[in-house]
């Protein structure tokens, strides 16, 4: 009897705190639409998503965010581009050819990658990046008329600290990835006459690929959603995102101005929290169809 | 052994006793200290004046909200003043809607405010003071030089007289009362181009001075050596400057009531009778902020 209601009350307990991360998601996903949505009727949702001019707080405040919609798009594409080949090639490394030895060092330093508080990203990226990439802006533009300096805090040092931060998750996953793979399939294509270089690229990668991809999605992830590290490396203006302007994303954007903002200006701010809040859903959404297709195979 | 124990507690006994001794004295001068105090409050005539006074707004008026209701509670301590720091346009909605009696505003009131009913006393002034890092030799900039900079038309220290070196321009972001004066001052509102927007004093002060060639602006009362301080028209921004007017670039800080003087409470009216008299100007003095040259208009609350 009693250890029935044992059973029965531990029962209950697991229920209610699983029941906590569905109220959580659930309520946050509400506050959001609920504050996100009514800027978006008063300010026109073409204008807030196809207009470049962000002045909040002009006599005739205009809040277009396509610059800064563009600016989390390309940045991150551009991360994942620099970020995701060095990950992988790591996870290649660790999976397939690194003595016992050295792999032994490689993981938990990756591992430690990871556990890295992105605020220190962003402290290392303003004293070490941005100097040096105003070195580099310096020549490249010298004696420039319309080039507005930056003094490095630009989106290629947001790009550069960004593909860092992506480099734990890419590499684990994939690595994960790798060896799942069959050790028969790479068996028959040495056995066939193969390089260990083309098993690894014609055999071994594309037979993971559905896992790399999971990798590759969960680094825009983290991409799209980081704001502390690039806030302090981006310059934060509103601009085109090309490699040498001052960005602003869609997390800075938040963070910037959510300190002084009032009336419709705060609205609009929790509207970019809406959209940014769109995009991971959208980016959970092709996770979990990637994993199923790989449930189906 | 036994003697060894002894001895401790012996010299134990002493230490208590010491400090026994000295902490009635404590006592007894502080009780003393106490009376004094007490016997000059008593000498004040308006000393059981009871009420509240609520502030709210400005965060840039922090430490002089603070430090006036930490004054002004000392001298009466039946009244109560809160303060909070929402900032300014929040402090004047809350005013105007009446939730407090005092709004805090680092901004001059806006027409829409003042016809709304709101009355406003300018307290103090805050400069604003331009900065570039240590290494830049330019001192002094017109403002007109200043206006072309922050609008993009000039890009280099060599067109300002300085080096061959290109001008990062920092400022902050939307929304800040700092920004709003600055760019009232310039009258460019919402026309500056800006090549880094950043969300506080402190990071605009580790930018600028962290990067060769930059220019920025921050309240004067941060100033430290880590940056070059920027005349401008030949003004450098001491107190003097900014407290007679001769250097323009400064901010009122402003308290604002609902309706006038004679509409207010007596503890919001003993309030501002605090302000002025020769205590609280000396409270003001040592907090650290600017006051207004004497003979100056102070607002709309004589007039």
């Amino acid at each position: 009897m009693v250890r029935h209601t044992i059973e029965k009350a531990a029962e209950i307990i697991f229920s209610l705190c699983a029941f906590m991360a569905v109220a959580a998601v659930f309520s946050i996903t509400l506050y959001m639409i609920a504050n996100g949505l009514p800027a978006i009727f008063q300010a026109g949702w073409k204008e807030i998503l196809f207009s470049s001019v962000w002045q909040p707080t002009a006599q005739e405040p205009s809040f277009g965010i396509l610059y800064v919609i563009l600016t989390s798009i390309v940045g991150t594409f551009l991360a994942v581009l620099l970020g995701v080949p060095v990950g992988l090639l790591t996870a290649v490394f660790l999976a397939e050819t690194a003595p016992d030895s050295l792999a032994a060092v490689i993981r938990p330093a990756v591992e430690l990658l990871a556990g890295i508080p992105s605020v220190i990203y962003g402290v290392l990226g303003m004293l070490i990046l941005n100097p040096f990439l105003y070195r580099l802006e310096q020549k490249l533009f010298a004696g420039s008329q319309t080039h507005q300096f930056t003094g490095g805090a630009n989106l290629l040092s947001a790009v550069i600290v960004l593909a860092v931060m992506i480099l734990p998750t890419v590499i684990s996953i994939s690595e994960t990835a790798l060896r799942a793979v069959p050790p028969e399939l790479k068996a028959c294509s040495l056995a066939l006459g193969a390089s260990p270089v083309t098993t690894v690229f014609r055999v071994t990668i594309p037979a993971a690929r559905s896992g790399i991809l999971a990798a590759v999605v969960l680094g825009v992830g983290r991409a799209v959603g980081e704001a502390m590290a690039i806030s302090l490396v981006s310059g934060n203006s509103v601009n085109l995102p090309l490699p040498f302007q001052s960005v602003r994303f869609l997390t800075t954007a938040i963070v910037s101005e959510m300190g002084y903002a009032g009336g419709l200006h705060r609205q609009v701010l929790f509207t970019i929290g809406l959209i940014l809040f769109v995009f991971i859903m959208m980016i959970n959404g092709i996770l979990s169809s990637i994993l199923k297709g790989e449930r189906l195979e | 052994m036994k003697k060894m124990r002894e001895e401790q507690t012996e010299r134990n006994a002493k230490k208590l006793l010491m400090m026994v001794i000295v902490v009635i004295g404590l006592l007894a001068f502080g009780s003393r200290a106490d009376d004094m105090l007490g016997s000059s409050c008593q000498s004040v005539p308006n000393a059981s004046l009871r009420g509240t006074v609520a502030m709210a707004g400005s965060t840039s008026m922090e430490s002089l909200a603070n430090g006036l209701a930490e004054g002004f509670m000392n001298r009466y301590p039946q009244v109560m003043v809160t303060a909070e720091f929402t900032g300014s346009s929040a402090g004047i909605e809350a005013v105007l809607s009446g939730s407090v009696d005092i709004g805090n505003s680092s901004r001059q009131l806006r027409p829409a405010e003042k016809a709304a009913g709101a009355v406003e006393y300018v307290v103090a002034l805050d400069g604003i003071v331009m900065i570039t890092d240590v290494g830049n030799p330019v001192g002094d900039l017109t403002k007109e030089q200043l206006s072309a900079i922050y609008q993009g038309k000039i890009r280099n220290w060599c067109e300002v007289g300085g080096r061959d070196m290109a001008i990062v321009v920092m400022g902050r972001e939307a929304g800040s009362g700092t920004r709003e004066a600055f760019e009232e001052y310039l009258e460019m509102e919402d026309q500056c181009d800006y090549a880094n927007e950043l969300n506080s004093t402190g990071a605009v002060m580790a930018r600028v001075s962290s990067t060769p060639g930059a220019i920025g602006y921050v309240s004067w009362d941060v100033l430290d050596n880590t940056v070059e301080v920027l005349a401008i028209d030949g003004v450098r921004p001491t107190k003097e400057a900014i407290r007679t007017g001769r250097y323009g670039l400064s901010r009122p800080y402003v308290m604002v009531t609902r309706g006038g003087m004679e509409e207010q409470s007596e503890a919001v009216r003993e309030f501002f009778r605090y302000l002025e008299s020769g205590e609280g100007e000396m409270l003001l003095e040592n907090i650290g902020v600017i006051l207004i040259a004497p003979g100056e208009d102070k607002g709309n609350y004589h007039g």
